[in-house]
């Protein structure tokens, strides 16, 4: 791996090539533990082979990390292929509990009680 | 990825190191479909997901505990960070300007409609980067300390303050590990009265699983008395009763 003296995206030289230069959506990139789906619109032939491994293992739920870890490619890598595939329409997004939730009781006290029932 | 990670946790594939003789760490109960894809996917009416982030140093048992609670394969993803970003060694090491460190994580299914990932986070200052964007949206951490070593969980302990991260402090009881009374710890570490303070062996899932809850019931005061500061009686330390009237409590 070479190192890169002006490096202004946070990827080595494979992952830069696979997000051919971008590191940035402009706009926030999607959290790790967001879940994404493919949906059932056909696969265009013209897909990155990274793009279409993201489709197939996203044939049910997954949150980010876990397409990254699947993939074994980093989640900033990962976030930016997954925006392609929302903005083409062949991935949707179930976003992780808003920010504002954090203190809802009743939110927390679910997980309370679902963590009580593992007992 | 052709690159190598930093591994944190030692321990990954054995259990932890050398102190827990045996048995190996057991297999996370039941895990439904390990290895197949039947427990691959998250149950399709979870509508969303929830975090939590388990901190600590390495080898203090974030990823046997992990792997004990989760009920997927625990994972490993690599977090590549710019140093840029970290904005502290930038200017002594010019040439390296990226760094990977690898996380493990693992799932618990809540109830139909929500999911919660617990994700690994290396304690040590210089992954501050990584924890800022892993901490956003995080419910709350529970930080793991192994009392043979106290102080190598400062810097995590630390890095929860900074980020304003409500936690709860887990001792992961290894043979042999020295046993403190619990207000000696407490000083020792630093806690604030109301922060939950409890023991357990990352390689039981029952243990691990009362740690959490420790967690969500520290969760749930927080929200439901947002106030800071403790609502719980004064600390047992000296520290505030000899202060003069000038200097307020602000915590």
């Amino acid at each position: 791996m070479t190192d890169r003296p002006e490096g202004r995206t946070p990827s080595a030289v494979r992952p830069y090539v696979i997000t051919r230069g971008r590191s940035d959506t402009g706009r926030e990139p999607l959290a790790w533990e967001t879940l994404v789906m493919a949906t059932d619109a056909a696969f265009p032939p013209s897909l990155q082979p990274e793009h279409h491994k993201i489709l197939t293992h996203c044939q049910g739920l997954l949150s980010v990390a876990e397409v990254a870890a699947h993939l074994g490619q980093p989640p900033s890598v990962v976030q930016v292929l997954l925006s392609d595939l929302v903005d083409w329409g062949l991935i949707v997004i179930r976003p992780p509990i808003a920010p504002a939730e954090h203190t809802d009781v009743t939110m927390l006290r679910k997980v309370l009680h679902g963590l009580e029932s593992r007992l | 990825m052709a690159s190598k990670a930093v591994s944190d946790d030692p321990d990954r594939a054995s259990g932890h190191p050398d102190a827990h003789a045996s048995p190996p760490a057991p297999a996370a109960p039941a895990a439904p479909g390990a290895g197949g894809e039947s427990g691959k996917y998250v149950s399709p009416g979870v509508t969303g997901a929830a975090k939590l982030l388990i901190v600590g140093p390495l080898g203090v048992g974030k990823t046997t505990l992990i792997g004990t609670v989760s009920e997927i394969e625990p994972l490993s993803t690599e977090a590549v960070m710019t140093r840029a970003g970290a904005g502290v060694d930038t200017v002594l090491t010019p040439g390296k300007t990226t760094t990977t460190v690898a996380l493990d994580f693992g799932r618990i299914t809540i109830d139909g409609a929500l999911v919660l990932y617990l994700f690994g986070t290396p304690g040590q200052q210089r992954f501050l980067p990584a924890w800022r964007d892993l901490a956003k949206g995080a419910l709350g951490a529970l930080a793991l300390v192994d009392t043979r070593d106290l102080a190598a969980s400062f810097d995590a302990l630390g890095n929860l303050e900074d980020l304003g991260l409500p936690f709860a402090v887990a001792v992961n009881t290894f043979p042999g590990s020295p046993r403190y009374a619990e207000d000696e710890l407490r000083a020792a570490l630093d806690l604030l009265p109301g922060t939950p303070l409890v023991e357990c062996d990352a390689r039981d899932m029952r243990s691990s699983v009362r740690a959490l809850i420790a967690l969500l019931g520290h969760l749930i005061d927080t929200a439901a008395d947002p106030r800071p500061g403790p609502s719980w009686p004064a600390p047992p330390r000296a520290v505030n009763t000899t202060v003069n009237t000038a200097v307020t409590e602000s915590s």
